[in-house]
């Protein structure tokens, strides 16, 4: 490996969160952006091709090193390590409903859903899942939730673009309302965060 | 005819039918288990026998504190009021009344269907760990704070009124009891001709007792029944019997 991925890779050791490659491209100020992304790529490469138990893998807009699935029953039966608890099936809709309609307020997230979100919301903003991201200009300025960057963690995407594609959900991704400006914020806001 | 009857029959019989409440995220959850039971389309629901079999299934499941379920009940059943109405054929203008649940259910199943696909995406990342990784702490602090003025005034209001309004205690001082004293002088006079004020104060006197005994004294010296004297400057004043009705 070259000297610059070496830098990189004590530098994704260190970490404990995903490391962006502008982030990494600090830590040599004779590399680019281009060169970083090289010497991530060769990072890559040695651990797949010398079957290393970690790989690099690339999520919520960073760089981190993981271990490889097939490793993690035993990590885990040896109590090294633990698995994230399962999120229940209220926080993943209520999660979906946000994703892809943020910024969303608690009252359309109720509207879909059919049941009262309060409680899930505040769980899901206490594991920083999402966010306020604002508030509405409706009665009563109710907050905006939008997803927060470990939402990305949580599901190991590399961005919102990873979630399945706006044409596969037509209905789910219908405005059903004249909401014409919270769509748009709603763009805005997706590309703002890739 | 009968065979959408016998699915309705099986959810009457009871006993061996358990639904788990926590199978299910909601009404329209619940809806759609029904429906997919039932092999139905979601387009064009029979709208009665569904309201019939998720009034039916709420009662099962004792749901009836849960607000969101009896909420749907209760639109199913004017959807079941609506579709009875009676309605021209040709009637272009007609507008189905199950055009909005539909909507959501559609929308509803959309939603299940993401759910599904993070469930499993979030499955395949706690596969793996990072660096540090650390589990996650039971709870997160909690988010900063975003609010405005109007709702820091209005949360100030909030604590403000959770005050007690303080109690303002109006002391009333015991009134004096000049009757007792006055009784109480009295008797002594009866005893001895000539005592001393503090004999005539009672037991342990308080400053209540010694003013009402001053005042006892000075009206009973007022009405003649005694006489006040003091020897000499800042001696102790002397209580005499009044010559005039000792005589008497």
């Amino acid at each position: 490996m070259t000297p610059l991925a070496q830098l990189l890779e004590a530098a994704l050791f260190s970490a404990a969160r995903p490391l962006t490659v502008e982030e990494l491209s600090t830590l040599e100020p004779d590399a680019n952006l281009a060169d970083v992304r090289m010497a991530l790529e060769q990072i890559r490469e040695h651990y797949d091709f010398e079957q290393h138990g970690v790989e690099l893998a690339e999520m919520a807009g960073g760089f981190q090193i993981l271990t490889r699935p097939i490793h993690a029953a035993a990590i885990e039966r040896a109590q090294f390590s633990v698995r994230a608890p399962k999120l229940t099936a209220a926080a993943l809709e209520t999660l979906a409903v946000i994703a892809y309609r943020q910024p969303v307020g608690r009252a359309e997230i109720e509207e879909i859903r059919g049941v009262s979100a309060g409680g899930v919301l505040r769980s899901l903003q206490e594991r920083g899942l999402i966010e306020v991201v604002g508030r509405s200009e409706a009665l009563g300025r109710p907050l905006l939730y939008g997803t927060a960057p470990m939402f990305l963690d949580l599901l190991g995407m590399r961005d919102l673009a990873d979630l399945p594609r706006a044409e596969e959900l037509t209905i789910a991704l219908q405005p059903h309302r004249a909401e014409q400006e919270g769509e748009d914020d709603a763009a805005a806001y997706v590309e703002a965060e890739s | 005819m009968t065979a959408s009857e016998a699915p309705t029959t099986a959810l009457g019989a009871g006993p061996g039918f358990v639904v788990q409440l926590d199978a299910f995220s909601g009404p329209l959850d619940l809806l759609l288990h029904l429906l997919r039971e039932e092999q139905l389309e979601i387009a064009d629901i029979p709208i009665a026998r569904i309201a019939d079999q998720f009034l039916h299934a709420i009662h099962d499941l004792g749901l009836n504190q849960a607000a969101d379920y009896l909420d749907m009940a209760s639109r199913l059943v004017r959807l079941k009021a609506q579709m009875l109405l009676p309605r021209r054929s040709e009637d272009d203008g007609w507008e189905d009344p199950r055009a909005e649940l539909v909507r959501r259910l559609l929308e509803y199943q959309q939603i299940r269907e993401i759910a599904v696909w993070m469930g499993r995406a979030a499955e395949r990342r706690a596969e793996q760990f990072a660096r540090g990784y650390l589990p996650p702490p039971p709870a997160l602090p909690p988010p900063p704070l975003t609010l405005d003025l109007l709702e820091l005034l209005q949360a100030v209001e909030r604590v403000v009124v959770a005050i007690p309004t303080p109690v303002l205690h109006r002391v009333i001082a015991r009134p004096l009891d000049v009757e007792s004293a006055t009784r109480r002088i009295e008797a002594l006079l009866d005893q001895r001709a000539e005592f001393g004020w503090l004999d005539a104060l009672g037991p342990r006197p308080g400053i209540v007792d010694l003013l009402s005994t001053l005042l006892a004294l000075l009206e009973l010296a007022k009405r003649g029944a005694l006489r006040l004297t003091q020897p000499a400057p800042f001696s102790p004043m002397v209580i005499a019997r009044d010559p005039a009705r000792a005589t008497a």
